[in-house]
């Protein structure tokens, strides 16, 4: 069965990367949504209600993708991991529930009369829609985080027959890494939206966008973006001692660290020889990895021969830290500069706006990068030192998965070629778009008669 | 904290309740998805506008259902999917592609418009089918032989007609003119084959499953369900019979236009009860029952305490939508 568990993994790991990059689009992005009607609100300039009319649909559609993929994840723990329902069903089962229960019918109801009620109910109501489907999405994140979490970082359960049974449930949620990776996360997915707001909205502008909603976005969305990334920096470094503290072995894999040792480099570049155990080139900074991780520039860091066959694999973690560490930095660095240029000059200069049309997916870059180390940094575990993901495994026929495989990423090909072509179709037709007029505007405003 | 019989009793009832609440909510736009006509677009954008506000609540009772699934029976959990793995797969692509194209074919470029709604139509149909099927299989234990798997093609067809049929019941309520006299004349065919299926089903079933005979024979209350249904059948003949009189005299007469969708409803709550009745209380039948499957009492009661305020508030935020969006379909637009 060999052949299926691979083949799961990589049926089950092309799902995930698919669907996550829909949810950190609009757990962000619906709080956008609920800045841009509240100014509309408040200010009555009609300039507010233009840019919610359009990020609002580039809204839903990238939560009908998320949603639909996410069915799909659903089914998944059944059909190809059964034993992890078996094993710790007892904890996943209602986490997952209560992430039905409590965010997806609240989202999904109340999209609807975001997304077409405006003119049914008062204009309080349809505000209040729109900041309900923002805590849907986002309370949505807390219980798939809360059980990501205790997969990484387990508590709060006995093992009885091999199955887990929860004795504390509020140690489960709160479990030790949670509150780190929801932060990480939740920040993760603005920074993803403020790129990809400051993305679109550049190549308007390049397009010779002169309305003045794409320059007023811009600034929101450049604000966000400097803000995130500074905030990350901090949180990022959180998470990090949190996970050398519950996960020293993911952290040696992250530093590309094969033996203990104090006073350890930073790497910033290395190519990694798993056969031998060792780096080949390396590119590193004396002294800094001991000085992040432990605070002290002889600090003694635990390599990957502590945990000889049971550590994940050093490559991919290792690759994959550094792109999403590296797109982090730059991100920053193109925030701040980009922001503080468009408030001395009101305007950014063509070649800074290509910079930001280039960058509209870095977050989506970034988030699978810190997802990927995250997830294959916890192997061999599926939870770490309750289940492996070989134990978890189905035994159905490898045909069937392969079978089952293919048809995703057909499917995950179409759809993405689909709506990135509809983005792009979206954003040039909001240049061509005249200005509405205040009139429109309050007529969109007012409830109207019953239809 | 309940004991674990009467979680698997609350649980069993709470997932039967989500199962038909997806099939009367889901099947209804899964039916206005099968029935879009690729010939007439205006009446296509109004037929997807009178499902736009709801197809996204309406099919997070499937993830409802299948989590309920998955949480209070896991056992019944894996052996279901391993055994419908690939018919799961077509439905999920099916539904992938469905939710998609609803919300393309108003985005993207107009020339791509008719590829969408090709999409939409024939993905609805699709999923639909498979459901069906997989309903199929599970009435005949997953068995694979030929009868088997052209007993479950035909429940494949059986309930993409019953989706057609509540989803002309809904176009009936919701449209106005020319859509809903074609859609009068929808109702009308799907109406005489879905007494057809469900006739043939009544027969097949008691037919393959021993047991399912033994308990309709031996509990002569159950066959009360059976006439309620005719009866159902009976009376939405007859409202339909009246709305389409009255609609050759006056267009603008929509008095009991909500009938036919009513008794389509009253229709689907007597099959499936009586299909609950036909297993209960075996969860995979033949090989499980919800007393063996059920999951850890502390589990399913963390979880009860919850559902207990949280589905009452969706039922009722469910009922505010419908309200918000009652009455005849208007265009769509989003804001």
């Amino acid at each position: 069965m060999e052949e299926t568990l691979m083949l799961s993994r990589i049926q089950f790991a092309a799902n995930i990367s698919f669907h996550i990059l829909f949810p950190t689009i609009t757990i962000a992005l619906s709080w956008f949504l609920v800045y841009f009607k509240v100014k509309a609100n408040i200010t009555k300039d009609p300039v507010w209600m233009r840019m919610y009319r359009f990020w609002v649909k580039i809204f839903a559609l990238s939560f009908a993708i998320g949603v639909v993929s996410g069915v799909t994840m659903s089914f998944q723990f059944g059909t190809n991991w059964p034993q992890f329902m078996e094993k710790v069903g007892n904890i996943a089962g209602p986490l997952l529930g209560y992430e039905v229960l409590t965010a997806f019918f609240l989202e999904a109801s109340f999209l609807g009369i975001m997304l077409f009620g405006i003119k049914r109910v008062p204009p309080v109501v349809h505000t209040i829609s729109t900041i309900v489907v923002a805590v849907g999405t986002s309370l949505s994140a807390f219980w798939i985080l809360a059980l990501n979490s205790w997969m990484q970082t387990p508590q709060g359960f006995e093992m009885i027959d091999g199955v887990a049974y929860p004795t504390d449930w509020w140690a489960i949620i709160f479990n030790p890494s949670f509150p780190y990776r929801l932060a990480h996360m939740l920040i993760a997915s603005g920074l993803t939206a403020s790129f990809l707001v400051a993305g679109i909205t550049a190549y308007r502008l390049l397009k010779g966008d002169n309305k003045k909603a794409p320059t007023k976005t811009l600034k929101i969305s450049l604000t966000a973006a400097m803000i995130l990334t500074t905030l990350q920096v901090y949180v990022g470094d959180l998470h990090g001692l949190n996970t050398l503290k519950h996960q020293p072995q993911k952290v040696a894999a992250m530093e590309g660290l094969w033996e203990t040792e104090s006073g350890v480099p930073l790497l910033l570049f290395a190519t990694i020889d798993e056969e031998n155990r060792e780096n080949g080139f390396e590119i590193a900074i004396p002294k800094l990895a001991s000085l992040i991780l432990t605070h002290e520039f002889d600090g003694e860091l635990k390599g990957l021969n502590e945990f000889e066959g049971n550590h994940p694999p050093v490559a991919p973690v290792f690759y994959a830290f550094r792109i999403m560490v590296g797109l982090g930095f730059f991100m920053l660095a193109v925030s701040w500069i980009a922001r503080i240029t468009l408030a001395r000059r009101n305007e950014l200069p063509n070649w800074m706006l290509k910079i930001l049309v280039l960058m509209t997916f870095s977050g989506w870059i970034a988030t699978l990068a810190g997802w990927y180390v995250t997830e294959i940094g916890r192997q061999p575990w599926l939870v770490t030192g309750v289940l492996t993901v070989k134990e978890a495994a189905t035994d159905i026929a490898p045909s069937n998965v392969m079978f089952s495989l293919v048809a995703y990423l057909i499917t995950y090909v179409v759809v993405m070629w689909a709506y990135l072509h509809t983005l792009l179709v979206m954003s040039r037709r909001a240049v061509e778009v005249e200005e509405i007029s205040d009139n429109e505007y309050y007529s969109h405003t007012q409830p109207m008669k019953e239809a | 904290m309940f004991g674990q019989e009467a979680l698997a009793l609350i649980f069993g009832g709470l997932m039967a309740l989500t199962i038909l609440l997806y099939a009367i909510l889901d099947g209804y736009d899964l039916g206005v998805g099968m029935l879009l006509p690729l010939e007439n677009d205006k009446q296509a954008d109004e037929m997807i506008a009178s499902i736009g506000p709801f197809w996204d609540a309406n099919e997070t009772w499937l993830v409802m259902a299948m989590g309920l699934l998955f949480i209070a029976f896991p056992l019944a959990h894996s052996m279901v999917f391993k055994a419908l793995y690939l018919p799961t797969l077509v439905m999920l692509i099916a539904l992938i592609i469905r939710g998609i194209a609803f919300d393309f074919r108003a985005k993207a470029l107009f020339t791509h418009k008719p590829i969408w709604d090709r999409a939409f139509k024939y993905a609805s149909l699709v999923a639909s089918i498979a459901q069906g099927y997989m309903l199929g299989q599970y009435v005949v234990g997953f068995e694979q032989n030929s009868t088997a798997i052209l007993f479950s093609l035909l429940s494949g067809i059986g309930v993409a007609m019953a989706y057609s049929l509540i989803g002309t019941a809904w176009l009936i309520m919701k449209c106005e003119g020319d859509l809903q006299v074609r859609a009068i004349r929808w109702f009308k065919i799907a109406l005489i084959v879905a007494a057809i299926g469900v006739l043939l089903v009544s027969i097949v079933n008691p037919m393959v499953n021993s047991d399912v005979a033994k308990r309709w024979f031996n509990t002569p209350a159950y066959w009360l369900l059976p006439v309620l249904c005719v009866a159902c059948f009976a009376i939405a003949y007859v409202e339909i019979s009246k709305i389409r009189e009255r609609k050759w005299q006056d267009t603008t007469n929509d008095e009991r236009c909500w009938a036919p969708f009513l008794w389509t409803v009253a229709i689907y709550v007597l099959c499936f009860t009586g299909f609950c009745l036909s297993f209960y209380p075996e969860i995979v039948p033949g090989k499980l029952t919800i007393w063996e499957s059920v999951a850890a009492p502390q589990a399913l009661n963390f979880l009860l305490w919850g559902a207990m305020i949280v589905i009452p508030t969706i039922l009722a935020y469910t009922a505010y939508s419908y309200r918000v969006f009652w009455g005849k379909v208007s265009p769509l637009q989003y804001y």
